[in-house]
């Protein structure tokens, strides 16, 4: 296996318990899920399937309670709260369904706070105005969150994730609060970014349709097992 | 951008920023104005008794230098006998004190040897005291209870007409006859002080040396070490009250900050979940509330300077008997007090923000 075969994600036997009111609640039963770089794969399931928890394990934004995950080469199984803060800096761009941008600061400011964490301050602006002439918001860089749509607050967010060329997105129910029409502009912007750019993509979803429209690869979860893909 | 991140912050609650950079503000002000409030007095107190142009002080037996005087223990012949005694003394005069109404004193004088002591009084209005009912008031004095020459004045339960209104800064701001004031007092032959003015004031320390000798139970001082004490003697009774001021300032500030900060950061708990998402270390969610501290307390230092100065020139307008001195280098103290208070009031919200758990910080509602 070359390089470039090497999977990006790798976990072997994840599970995450959670400790609530004296009981464990196990949220992940032993999952095994690999992706290669460049690959879109989609994560489908009812809610308590277990997804988002594996997603906030990949992303580095929680740790696991057992088995072993590979993000980019890097054992995150094994870092610390500040190797992983490192890795959501550097690795991982995430993209949430409730959008999350700083409701204080601009289209423009939300993205580029990225860029600031990363410590990214000689990137190029060429490849900035590329990204946002990409995902078609330059127009709407000078206005706050409420100033814009659902459909637009999501592309600045889907732009803050990969302004820093992160390895991984990783994208939470990223149409969950769009309608029809803003929901296939995000899943447009979204193959067209993997296919253009070969970001690597994983996005969960309870849309059938919309995870067969663009992943490759389409994985079912439930109870904390994955069942099928 | 965490420049325009922290001023937008700012922005947001406005009402919440103008009410901390206010106590900040008010804590720097209390710090200034009693400091200055305590120097000023002790200030005044010094230039008015180095104005007398005295080279050497007797005090009362029982006096300290810092205490004020409100007695007379002095016998008055002792006046000739040191003008006799040494040749050294040019002048000699004595003077008794009481504290009339609001802590202003009332001075008994000789007017003509205190005149020649002090090196001429100019009159701003009227003349010296002719009779013994006649006072001379200082003009701070003057413009503060609107009297002028020829008024009438209320002192130690008699009634004293203006002779004259003179400059500040000879001792008393409120003069009437060493005798009219022994025999009022029931001092007759009794002095609260008397004052020594050389031919040769480089030979006060042997002179004082002398004297003592002759008047070992009256303390005895070159002007420049009596004041010397006074000065430090005031400022360490009055060190333990300005350090309480400073004390419940800095507490003030501190509960402000903290207070304003934690309810900041708790308001802001998605976003600072949002922040970790993307990769803010501790440090970084820290910096943002500290910084936002920082810009609060240095809006809060500037009004608190300005609100000083409003205070004084207030103050010195209604009692203009009170004199208040700003110092630059406690308005400089003044700001790090400031700064470490509001510093240490924010460093439970930072360090709250810093370790909240990115997952539950981002699903806050």
């Amino acid at each position: 296996m070359t390089a470039d075969e090497q999977p990006i994600i790798d976990v072997k036997g994840l599970t995450k318990t959670y400790h609530m009111g004296g009981v464990d609640v196990h949220a992940l039963r032993g999952v095994d899920l690999t992706a290669r770089k460049g690959e879109f794969v989609a994560i489908l399931g009812p809610s308590g399937s277990g997804k988002s928890t594996m997603f906030h394990i990949i992303g580095g934004l929680t740790p696991p309670s057992g088995g072993e995950v590979f993000i980019a080469g890097q054992n995150l199984s094994r870092m610390s709260d500040a190797d992983r803060t490192a890795l959501r800096r550097t690795t991982v761009g995430f993209v949430f369904q409730k959008f999350n941008l700083l409701p204080t600061l601009t289209a423009e400011e939300n993205i580029q706070i990225a860029r600031h964490i990363a410590g990214n301050k000689n990137s190029n602006d060429k490849e900035f105005e590329g990204l946002i002439r990409i995902l078609g918001i330059e127009h709407r860089l000078h206005h706050k969150p409420y100033a814009l749509s659902g459909g637009e607050q999501q592309r600045v967010a889907i732009a803050r994730a990969i302004v820093n060329n992160p390895a991984i997105l990783l994208a939470d129910e990223p149409t969950g609060n769009l309608d029809t029409e803003n929901s296939l502009a995000v899943l447009e912007t979204l193959k067209h970014l993997n296919q253009e750019t070969g970001q690597t993509i994983l996005m969960i979803t309870h849309n059938p349709e919309a995870a067969s429209y663009c992943a490759h690869r389409i994985v079912k979860m439930r109870d904390g097992r994955i069942v099928e893909g | 951008m965490i420049a325009r991140m922290v001023a937008r912050n700012l922005a947001h609650r406005p009402i919440r920023t103008f009410l901390s950079v206010l106590a900040v503000a008010v804590e720097v002000a209390m710090i200034l104005l009693i400091v200055g409030l305590s120097e000023g007095l002790l200030q005044e107190s010094v230039r008015r008794t180095k104005g007398i142009g005295a080279d050497i002080l007797i005090r009362p037996s029982t006096s300290s230098a810092a205490m004020s005087l409100s007695t007379a223990d002095i016998p008055e012949q002792l006046v000739d006998k040191l003008l006799q005694t040494f040749p050294e003394v040019r002048l000699a005069t004595g003077m008794t004190v009481n504290m009339g109404e609001g802590l202003q004193s009332i001075s008994g004088v000789d007017w003509e040897k205190i005149q020649s002591m002090s090196g001429g009084i100019r009159y701003l209005e009227g003349g010296p005291p002719q009779g013994p009912f006649e006072a001379v008031v200082d003009e701070v004095y003057a413009r503060h209870q609107k009297v002028k020459a020829g008024d009438t004045l209320r002192l130690l339960n008699h009634d004293f007409q203006v002779a004259g209104v003179v400059e500040s800064g000879k001792m008393s701001r409120i003069f009437i006859p060493l005798a009219t004031m022994q025999e009022l007092m029931g001092w007759q032959g009794d002095l609260s002080q008397i004052f020594l003015k050389l031919h040769d004031s480089s030979k006060t320390s042997e002179v004082v040396e002398k004297i003592r000798a002759m008047l070992p139970s009256y303390p005895v001082f070159a002007m420049e070490d009596f004041l010397a004490h006074v000065t430090t003697d005031v400022r360490a009774m009055s060190s333990q009250f300005v350090n309480v001021i400073i004390g419940i300032a800095v507490i003030i500030g501190f509960i402000v900050v903290l207070l304003s900060m934690y309810t900041a950061v708790l308001e802001r708990t998605r976003e600072i979940g949002i922040l970790k998402s993307i990769g803010a270390s501790a440090g970084y969610i820290m910096g943002i509330v500290i910084r936002e501290t920082l810009v609060i307390c240095a809006g809060g230092i500037l009004l608190g300077f300005a609100l000083s100065f409003a205070g004084e020139t207030m103050v010195e307008a209604r009692f203009p008997l009170v004199t208040i001195v700003l110092f630059p280098a406690w308005m400089l103290w003044g700001a790090v007090i400031a700064v470490i208070g509001s510093v240490i009031g924010a460093f439970y919200p930072a360090t709250r923000a810093a370790r909240q758990d990115p997952i539950e910080a981002l699903s806050y509602e």
